[in-house]
């Protein structure tokens, strides 16, 4: 099947798409996104958390095909040009980011997060990332980086 | 994309002792960053794995002609495809490449697919016919050794005896215990993966996720049959690893497929597949029992300890030797009696995770200091802090600890924090059971916990442990630059930034640009052991002087803090290689395990809060504070993104995270089932950092990584036992050994 989606404000088209392929794997393999990550495929983790239209999702629980016609914006999406998003910024200098791996998808659940409830307390930094799993940090700086994400913002 | 990873350039200051932003940092916050499985090549087809399905069976046939005729299908190979030797291991060459005869776990590899899409290839597997006559498996750790033997050789992997002081003491009050510790993964978010490219010269180029390229290609080598210079492995980004990617998964097989087809080949395991595809950490079952004083002096130290390290040996060699010498944990004992053993089983082979061996026995020498503490009516951090080791203490194994040993100091700093207080807020999200409202705060009774542990630094036994690093300075635009190459393995924790930040201080260049790591360089060692920031650095850091050296020969005698070195350089180039080894251990005699095996020591005390409700088995963790010695940190806040990350696994082991075998079988293969704490899970941790220079290591250093990884678990089941009064004597502590439903 051919899908046709808008992708961080782009138009783009897939054909030979299979009926099986989730949208992760639309964006990974065959748009050249590969920035949404892959860690469990079933929803578990949220390293391949993207927004569709405006509400973010976990691309690998989304077939492909529901996509058509629809809008949907990724990690690779927040930056503008050489500007990072305050939340990918506060990212780096927290020290949220060890592997990474993580990261795109903590990063758009923060950016999330912050659009709805600019000044969010710890238990609902902690309740809104509670989907993202991150192996690496412990979690802490993640809370530090989304607190300084909001104060700046 | 292409497929070798940027270089790393960043111009934000900063050396040892400063906190700069790690060089690859903004690659992974924009999503930019390429892992091994985002790997893509023009033409590539995709490969995959047909597992057993079986614990232990003989293979009988294996038929491929329907597996053959699927459309998009270029190849389906087994044993007989492997050109080179059809067996590899860290430690023994033991594990096929692809089985054989027989397959001695679930899990274990039998053929390939290699096409055109990764459906296709799971639909020709589907038709590969393996006939399989299915054996009786060994699953029990503790008589392995006696059962159907698995291997040439017999169950018997390693054992190692401690035999030091008087074998037949008495004490005043003896305690004794018997422990067991579940099976833990790694559960590295960035699942296994790797892209080979055949090269025009018939070798094979591997863009990879590992943390040793150099013992990869060794052993892709060795089963490709092709001489190492025809193999050659690039590092890919890593998605963590904590000692799951020291082994090979999917390196050989892509490079078969990718020779058979002519074509690059990438495989992604899926998480079920990464749970199949890579070593856990070895369960255990621990006999201790220990004697002591009346006023709470240890006096002797016995333990039987068993490590199951399934199907292949990995290294479960080493993690016998790390529970056998740590065992007693980091106090002194005179009198010492331990054996340790690792075993073939038909259980998921066991090898390294973070910790290595010294997580097994520190739960159970934690559990017996509390009990002792118990026994005595002592306080458990004073009968602790009344047996702490100290530098200069000896071990069991008769080394001396010769540097710091701050073992009463750290406890004494976690048990001086301020309690946090209990919570009257009523807010669910505090309470055991968070959100799914299971209490409102009856039936919920707060415990404290403390423990203390023992690590080993760097490669022990004699190990002739290494790094190789190459700086190379030179004027770009009128501006002193320079560039670090090495082939040491950044898997997250943020050696690159090390890197940069040790260059920066030695030569005063603030551009530093680090290479992407791969095989045209000299060994670096494994990214384990806590070894990298000591060993590598300490090759960045001797490059540097090696070059240092190169400049005040160029300036002829001057003091090069007068000269203008863009001036002195000009066009010239200074680049130097140096490999750089720490100070030599010595094996352990095979009798008594007495030797200087270990080239440095770490420490971590950990204090753990927890409310549990009693009635549910429910466990929240409250706080989890932390103090742990660190040398040197030559980057603050990495030293603390390492303390909070290995806690967290430790609390994962105490409270969830266990892969559940039955008769061999994995129960538990996925995220839905298997569960690491997510962010509700971990406490705020408030922590103390030491810097106690170790005067044999470089600026000083003491390993982190692995320290906060082996206290935080006994902290938190001493917690969860004072506020139950049960005795648990298992990690994971499930909900129903609370309520003993
Ligand atoms: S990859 Fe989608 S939730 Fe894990
Ligand atoms: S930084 Fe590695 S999983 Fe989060």
């Amino acid at each position: 099947m051919r899908v046709t989606v808008t992708v961080n404000g782009e138009q783009r088209r897939a054909d030979d798409v299979w009926e099986g392929e989730s949208l992760l794997f639309l964006l990974r393999e065959r748009l050249g996104l590969p920035g949404s990550k892959n860690a469990c495929e079933q929803g578990e983790c949220g390293s391949c958390t993207v927004y569709l239209d405006d509400v973010p999702v976990c691309s690998c629980l989304v077939a492909a095909g529901q996509v058509q016609d629809r809008e949907v914006r990724t990690v690779e999406g927040l930056a503008e040009g050489d500007r990072l998003d305050p939340v990918q910024e506060a990212f780096v200098e927290a020290g949220a980011v060890q592997c990474g791996f993580c990261t795109p998808g903590l990063v758009v659940a923060a950016h999330d997060l912050l659009d709805r409830v600019p000044r969010p307390s710890d238990p609902e930094i902690r309740e809104a990332l509670a989907g993202n799993l991150c192996r690496c940090t412990g979690y802490e700086k993640i809370l530090d980086a989304v607190r300084l994400a909001a104060a700046r913002r | 994309m292409s497929l070798t990873p940027a270089e790393l350039t960043s111009s934000v200051t900063g050396g040892i002792g400063t906190s700069p932003q790690r060089p690859d940092g903004n690659l992974k916050v924009r999503g930019e960053f390429a892992y091994a499985s985002d790997l893509w090549h023009e033409d590539m087809i995709w490969g995959s794995t047909l597992r057993s399905p079986h614990p232990y069976a003989r293979i009988v046939s294996i038929d491929l002609t329907e597996a053959l005729e699927v459309p998009g299908v270029y190849a389906v190979l087994t044993h007989e495809d492997v050109p080179g030797a059809n067996l590899y291991g860290l430690e023994h060459k033991d594990q096929p490449v692809l089985a054989v005869d027989v397959v001695r776990y679930q899990g274990e590899a039998v053929a390939l697919v290699g096409a055109d899409h990764p459906e296709t290839a799971t639909r020709a597997m589907k038709r590969i016919k393996v006939e399989y006559e299915v054996l009786e498996p060994v699953v029990d750790m503790e008589t392995a050794a006696d059962d159907t033997p698995l291997h040439p050789g017999g169950n018997l992997v390693r054992h190692v005896p401690i035999r030091r002081g008087g074998q037949a003491p008495t004490a005043d009050v003896v305690v004794t215990g018997r422990y067991e510790v579940g099976m833990q993964d790694q559960a590295f978010l960035g699942p296994e993966s790797g892209l080979a490219v055949p090269a025009e010269d018939g070798g094979v180029d591997l863009y990879i996720a590992t943390q040793w390229l150099h013992v990869d290609q060794g052993q892709v080598a060795s089963a490709l049959g092709m001489p190492l210079d025809k193999v050659r492995l690039t590092l890919s980004g890593v998605g963590g690893a904590f000692g799951g990617r020291e082994d090979l998964s999917m390196q050989v097989h892509a490079c078969m497929l990718a020779l058979h087809t002519r074509k690059p080949v990438k495989m992604v395991y899926n998480r079920e597949e990464s749970f199949y595809g890579h070593v856990h950490r070895h369960p255990a079952v621990l006999h201790y029992e220990h004697g002591a004083t009346n006023d709470g002096k240890l006096v002797y130290v016995k333990a039987r300890i068993f490590l199951d390290g399934g199907a292949y040996a990995s290294s479960t060699g080493a993690v016998v030797a790390n529970a056998a010498t740590l065992g007693v944990g980091p106090y002194e004992v005179d009198n010492v009696t331990i054996d340790c053993y690792g075993v073939y089983t038909n259980n998921p082979p066991c090898g390294a995770m973070r910790g290595f061996g010294a997580v097994q026995a520190g739960f159970a020498y934690e559990s017996q200091m509390d009990k002792l503490a118990d026994a005595l009516g002592m306080d458990p951090v004073d009968v602790r802090i009344a047996n702490a080791m100290t530098e200069g203490s000896v071990m069991p194994t008769g080394q001396v600890v010769d540097s710091a040993a701050p073992v009463a100091q750290l406890l004494k700093l976690v048990k001086d924090k301020p309690l946090p207080p209990v919570s009257t807020t009523l807010d669910l999200r505090s309470m055991p059971g968070g959100v799914s409202n299971t209490t409102h705060g009856e039936g919920v009774v707060r415990g404290i916990g403390y423990a203390v542990g023992i690590k080993n630094v760097c490669f022990s036994e004699g190990y002739d442990d290494y790094s190789t690093a190459r700086v190379r300075v030179q004027v770009i635009n009128g501006e002193l630059v320079a560039l670090a190459h090495t082939a040491a393995c950044e898997v997250g924790q943020g050696l690159v930034t090390i890197m940069q930040q040790i260059v920066r201080t030695e030569l005063g260049v603030q551009r530093v640009t680090i290479l992407p790591m791969d095989t045209s360089i000299g060994n670096g060692g494994s990214t384990s052991a806590s070894r990298q920031t000591y060993v590598t650095g300490g090759a960045v850091k001797a490059a540097c002087a090696a070059v240092r050296d190169k400049l005040a020969k160029l300036a002829g005698g001057r003091d090069l803090s007068e000269v203008d070195l863009v001036e002195l350089l000009g066009d010239d180039v200074v680049d130097e290689t140096v490999e750089w080894r720490h100070r030599a251990t010595e094996p352990l005699d095979p009798e008594t395990g007495q030797g200087n095996a270990h080239v440095q020591y770490g420490f971590a005390a950990h204090r753990a809060v927890v409310d549990v409700d009693v009635e549910l088995g429910l466990v929240k963790v409250v706080e989890l504070d932390c103090a742990q010695d660190v040398g040197n940190a030559l980057n603050p806040q990495a030293v603390l993104g390492q303390i909070q990350g290995g806690s967290a696994q430790g609390l994962g082991l105490a409270v969830m995270e266990e892969i559940q075998t039955s008769g061999g079988k994995v129960r538990n293969p996925s995220f839905t089932d298997y569960l690491i704490p997510t962010v509700l899970d971990m406490p705020p941790m408030s922590i103390d950092v030491l810097e106690l220079a170790d005067p044999n290591a470089p600026y000083g250093v003491r390993g982190v990584g692995e320290p906060p990884t082996i206290s935080s678990t006994p902290a938190i089941v001493a917690a969860i036992r004072a506020a139950t009064g049960l005795a648990l004597t298992r990690v994971p502590v499930r909900p129903e050994h609370i309520t003993g439903t």
